[in-house]
This record gives C-alpha cells, structure tokens and sequence, in this order.
C-alpha cells in the first residue's frame, strides 16, 4: 500500500508514529502530512496513514471525516476562513463576509474557478479582541476592514505573501526533532512495569 | 539557531495594565520572548531545577497547597486533581490541553506563541511530581504560529538537556511530544481529548470515571492540564507557595488570563489578580479595557467564555471568584467576557452562540445532536420575523430536554429576577449540549421583550399547502431531510 507519501515525508511519518505508545495516535498528525503534501487527503492517503499506524482504512476515514480542518477534496491554494462567532460578529464580519463574497465572486463554502481561494465562513479562531479577524491557511490578519481584505487578496494573487502563508495543508513548517542520545522513548503501555526511576517505590500514591 | 517565524509580528491582543502583578505573562514585554536564550535569562528553569532538588511528594504537596485551580474552564484545583491517580498504576501520562477554542477565548494561545518554555517548564514540573513518564502536548489545530513555537521551543530544550533522558543529571527522564488537532471544538473536553489522542473521533466518555487520572490514555491514569495552569509552576516552584498566595483571594489565588472582547474601547488580554478583580474593573478600568466604546451603555456581557450564562449591570460588582460567580447564576469558564453593548440584536447574538454549538456538536448524545441544530432552527424563524409565542414555548421544552429543571441565570432588578445558581442538570454526557442552551435562555430571561417584538400571531402565518409529490417525495419526508447544522461551513 505504499508509494503515497514522498520519501521525506514517510521517513517522517515513520518517526512521528516512533514517538507515541500506540502508534493509533499518529493518526491525526499523519493526516496532516498527508493534507500538507496534497493540500487535501485522498483516500490513497488514507490507506496508508492506516497502514502506517496499524488501524484500517475505514478506521483512518473515521477520525479524518470527524475533523473540519481535513479536506476530502481539494480546495484552493488559499482557505480563507472568516470567523464569524460572536466576537467577530459584534464587530462587524458579516459585512467582510458579504464583502469577501462579492469580492470573490464565490459563496461561503466554495472555491473560484482558478482554484486560488476556498472561501469559509469559520467558527471561533481565538483572536477575539482583534475582531473581525480571519485566517489564510491557518495564518491569521486582524481587525480586518473591507479595503484589508481587498489588498489581502491582491498580495496573495500576486503571489507576494508566499513567505509567510504557504499553500494549504502546511501548518507549522517545522517538525519536531529529537536527538536520538536524548531521547526516553515510547513503550507501549502494556511494556511498564512498577514507577519510573525518580519516583521512590514508598510514593505510589 | 534560526528562530521559527521570528519574521512573524507577536499576535496583539496582550495590554499590559498597570502595575499589577504578572504571572504568566511575566515574560510578554520581551520581543524574544519565545527563545530559550530570553527564558533562562529571565528566571526561566529555575522552578525546575529547585523541583529537582526536593521529592516529588514535596513537590506536589506546594501544588497543592497553592491552590492553583485549573484556567482550563472548570477551576478544578490542580494539585487535588493530580492526587486523583490510583496508587501503583503505571505508567501514567500528562497530556497539556492547548486546544483552545472557546468562544471569546485566546490566553492560551498567546501563552503557546509568546512563552512556550513556561509551558514545557510546568509541563516537566507536573510529570516530576506524580511520576507521569511521558508528556503529550495538544494544540489546536488552526494555530500554526503556535505549533511552530512550541516545536521550535522543544527543539531547543531537548538539546539543552532539559527534555528527555536523565534531565539535569537526574534520575528524570520524560519525553515531551509535540501532538496537533485538525479543528473541533469538542476535543477541549477532556475525555474527548483522551479519544483524539488516540487517534479516533473526538467524542466524550462516558463519565464515571470522572477523571482520567482513573482512567485516560490507553486505560492509563493520565493528567490533563490546561496551558495556562501549568504555565504558573515554573512561576510557583522559583517564587514559592507563599509568593502565590499573597495574590489574591485565599480561594482563587493568583492571577488569570482574561480576554475582553465586544464592544469596549480597549479589547485585550489582560493578566488580572484572580478572586479579587471585579468585572466592572476590567470592563471600565482606565488601565484596563476603558469601558463601553462609542459611549454606550453596556446591555449584557459573556462572563466566561460563550458556554456561560450572560450577565447584566446587575453583577459588574461581582469578582473573578468561582464561590461567587456560581450562586450569581453564571461561571467564570475560560478566561473571557465578551460585552455587548445597547445597539446589540439579543436574539441574533443568542443565534450566533447556539449555531456555534449546534455546529460543533459531535452528535454522540441525541438531546444534543438533535436539541442544538434545533434551537438554531427556532431562533432563525423568530429571527426572520415568522416565529410564534409557541416557538417561545418549543425553545424552553428543547432546553428542558437537555437540562431538565430550574436552568441558571443572572438576577435583574430591573426584570424583578432573582438569580438561579449554576451549575445545571443534564442529559448529554458532557456540557455541549447545554452550552448550546446557555445563550438563548440567558437571553429569552434577561430580554423576553426583545424576542415579543419578533413574534408574530399564529393565524397571520399562512401555510401554503406543500404539493404532493408521489411516493418518492413522501419518502424523502419520511427520512427527514435534515438541513446541515449550517450550510455556510465547510
């Protein structure tokens, strides 16, 4: 079932799946490569994330379907999620939401024809009190007027804000690294027996 | 090293106020904050390795005797909550809750953007003091900045020695695991945060046990602490219970990270003294959110985050103290007021809040899953001026069904009200379902006159009759179409 994921990026899975105690607990972290690699995660990628931490397809499609972030169809380069949740409400991002509509020439939920921009009208992004407020890719703008939001698109477009928000699926764009004479390790939970080292046996509280 | 998004600005959000006492954000005034360089120079680590140099039980007994309570949403003190572990069950784990996502809520992230070696600190303080032999940290999904500076923060403390094996030369030894949500409000819960870690669908377990330091991660005893809670032990262990203490009340000490959104003149995150800051302070303070904008009146304000009940005039004198706040009708939540001031749509702002949890239910309890969207639909037709006194009557049964008997809410003397305590009964296993009822009994109490306006008379609504359309159509009404809790998202 292999051959979805590029070398690096099985390399990688294959590490992140090393660090927990059940390697189930990789699933969403490798759902993510996948979205990271692709921009979304297709069912190819799937059968390998199950593959890869022991689950099964249906189980992998189970949890992918039950998080919003994952997208089963690719969307555009750029998600625009625009909070809409009260905070943002109270100041105003109804209008940006019809403004980034007709700006867009698309509804909420969709994507315009050039395949640039997915447009989302998004629950709560915790920046309330730099309201309204949106994300490109999970990288955020605040306070933002109708003229922000023109210009946003315009920079994007232009291919100006490659820097600072990369295409859809990437989230933090490094990846934890633990020095191999440093790491403990994961053990399977079944594996460990009494207290750790620095607890005394007379503290099993 | 090359510092991770260091050509990011700082989110805004964070205003210092006055001279008051800074915990956890001791370190925000610093541009470089998030580097280990800035952490160590200022005290950073310290607690640590003073921690290191006593026995666990010590250790646990300071937490428990500072009497942190958890800044996650229900105030459970974390040295009692820690002592909830079954003795001789190993291994136990720690996994940080920083999948925030409360409505009004955003101290954590700041926390994670701007301090993330405070968090590592408590985390490995925590994991020392009850023997947890593996730490997994749990960010929000949509918070990349966040995600970058807690990976870029762990990187450098694993190679500085202050993460994983045999730490500070000691017999300690954990590992810290950088883990990231994909987007679900639910997961902040944390049994359905257990389920994530996983790697299944987030959904709540079934309660008891009431705690997962009984049953958590892989059936293990597992501690699940929120960001900002264990930000406060690195804090705690260099300063001393005593230190802690002297902020304050004696039953809420300390500070607490608290986000002022709405229609004020200074929205913020401001760090203010727990148990003895009053709402009116941080609401109309000079050094704090400066009072309505516009010059407004204040209508009504979210004291809690969207899941608590709302407040008016009437409770601006109360202070951030959970033994107060409770019997006044409401909770103190997350860290988060949202205030809404005179031009404000009441039954709108009670939609907004109720789609948001219809929304992000995760459809395991029916009264939640089915109650939720249908509030939303309630509230739309009141909205939209074609709503009934009888729809009046459907939102309070819907709630019944989630929370039967008396629900909580604020007293008004304007209104004649007197306060209902919090918290409330219910049916669903966690406080989804409820939250989603939160807002519009809050408002159909507090406003029933903003709603009577909306309301129409039964026999001016006239039916069209709907044209039939065989056995196929039928059939599609029988299975009930249900309309998605909110075609607008994604």
């Amino acid at each position: 079932m292999t051959g979805y994921f590029t070398s690096d990026n099985r390399r990688r899975a294959v590490e992140i799946v090393g660090r927990y105690p059940k390697p189930a607990s990789a699933t969403i972290p490798l759902l993510h490569l996948a979205q990271a690699q692709d921009g979304w995660v297709s069912e190819e990628a799937m059968r390998e994330v199950a593959e890869l931490t022991g689950t099964t397809p249906a189980e992998v499609l189970g949890s992918c379907s039950f998080y919003e972030m994952f997208q089963r169809e690719p969307v555009g380069r750029y998600l625009v999620n625009i909070c809409d949740t009260l905070s943002c409400a109270l100041m105003g991002s109804g209008e940006l939401l019809d403004h980034a509509e007709r700006r867009l020439g698309i509804g909420a939920g969709s994507t315009t024809p050039d395949g640039l921009f997915t447009l989302h009208a998004a629950e709560c992004q915790a920046a309330c009190t730099e309201a309204p407020c949106l994300q490109v890719n999970y990288r955020y703008r605040y306070r933002v007027t109708p003229e922000d939001f023109d210009e946003l698109i315009d920079d994007l477009a232009a291919g100006r804000l490659v820097d600072e928000m990369p295409d859809h699926g990437v989230l933090a764009r490094v990846f934890q690294t633990v020095p191999a004479d440093r790491a403990v390790g994961a053990v399977p939970p079944g594996d460990v027996e009494g207290p750790p080292a620095w607890m005394p046996a007379e503290e099993e509280r | 090293m090359a510092l991770v998004g260091d050509y990011l600005p700082h989110a805004p959000g964070f205003v210092a106020a006055g001279d008051r006492p800074r915990i956890v954000s001791e370190r925000f005034d610093h541009p470089d904050s998030f580097t280990l360089d800035r952490y160590r120079a200022t005290g950073g680590y310290e607690g640590l390795h003073r921690a290191l140099r006593r026995s666990p039980a010590e250790v646990h007994a300071d937490v428990r005797d500072s009497v942190l309570l958890g800044r996650g949403g229900a105030g459970f003190p974390a040295g009692v909550k820690w002592g909830f572990c079954p003795p001789g069950v190993w291994p136990r784990y720690l996994v940080v809750n920083g999948d925030e996502s409360e409505p009004g809520t955003y101290k954590d992230r700041l926390l994670m953007e701007r301090d993330p070696h405070a968090i590592i600190e408590g985390s490995l303080i925590a994991c020392y003091a009850i023997g947890l032999s593996q730490c997994f940290l749990y960010v929000r999904g949509e918070m990349a900045l966040a995600q970058e500076r807690m990976v870029a923060a762990l990187d450098e403390a694993y190679r500085a020695g202050l993460v994983g094996r045999r730490i500070g030369g000691t017999d300690f030894s954990v590992d810290i695991v950088m883990h990231w949500g994909a987007g679900a409000y639910i997961v902040g819960e944390e049994t359905a945060l257990i389920e994530s870690l996983e790697g299944k669908r987030g959904m709540p377990r079934i309660k008891p046990p009431y705690f997962p330091a009984a049953i958590g991660l892989y059936g293990q005893p597992t501690i699940v602490n929120n960001v900002e809670t264990l930000a406060n032990l690195g804090w705690l262990m260099r300063n001393g219970t005593e230190a802690y203490l002297a902020i304050g009340s004696e039953s809420s000490p300390g500070t607490r990270m608290v986000a002022v959104s709405g229609h004020v003149v200074r929205p913020g995150v401001y760090e203010i003294v727990n148990g003895t800051t009053t709402f009116r302070d941080l609401i109309y303070g000079e050094d704090m959110a400066g009072g309505i904008r516009d010059g407004q009146r204040l209508k009504a304000f979210v004291p809690g985050g969207g899941s608590a009940p709302w407040f008016v005039e009437d409770q601006l004198d109360l202070p951030f103290e959970a033994s107060v706040v409770g019997p006044a009708g409401s909770m103190l939540g997350s860290g988060a007021v949202i205030v809404m001031d005179e031009t404000t749509d009441i039954p709108r702002a009670a939609l907004n809040l109720a789609r948001f949890f219809a929304y992000e239910s995760c459809g395991e309890c029916t009264p939640c899953r089915e109650g939720a969207p249908w509030l939303v639909q309630v509230l739309e037709r009141i909205c939209d001026g074609r709503g009934t006194a009888r729809d009046m009557d459907l939102l309070g049964e819907i709630g019944e069904s989630i929370c039967p008997g008396d629900f909580p809410h604020a007293a008004s003397e304007a209104k004649g009200l007197t306060a209902v305590p919090f918290p409330f009964k219910m049916t669903t296993i966690c406080f989804l379902g409820p939250s989603a009822y939160v807002p519009v009994h809050s408002a159909m109490t507090l406003f029933r006159e903003e709603f009577d306006v909306l309301l129409r008379d039964e026999r001016e609504l006239v039916l069209e009759p709907e044209p039939f359309e065989g056995p196929a159509g039928a059939a599609a009404v029988a299975l009930g179409a249900r309309p998605a809790p909110e075609a607008a998202h994604g």
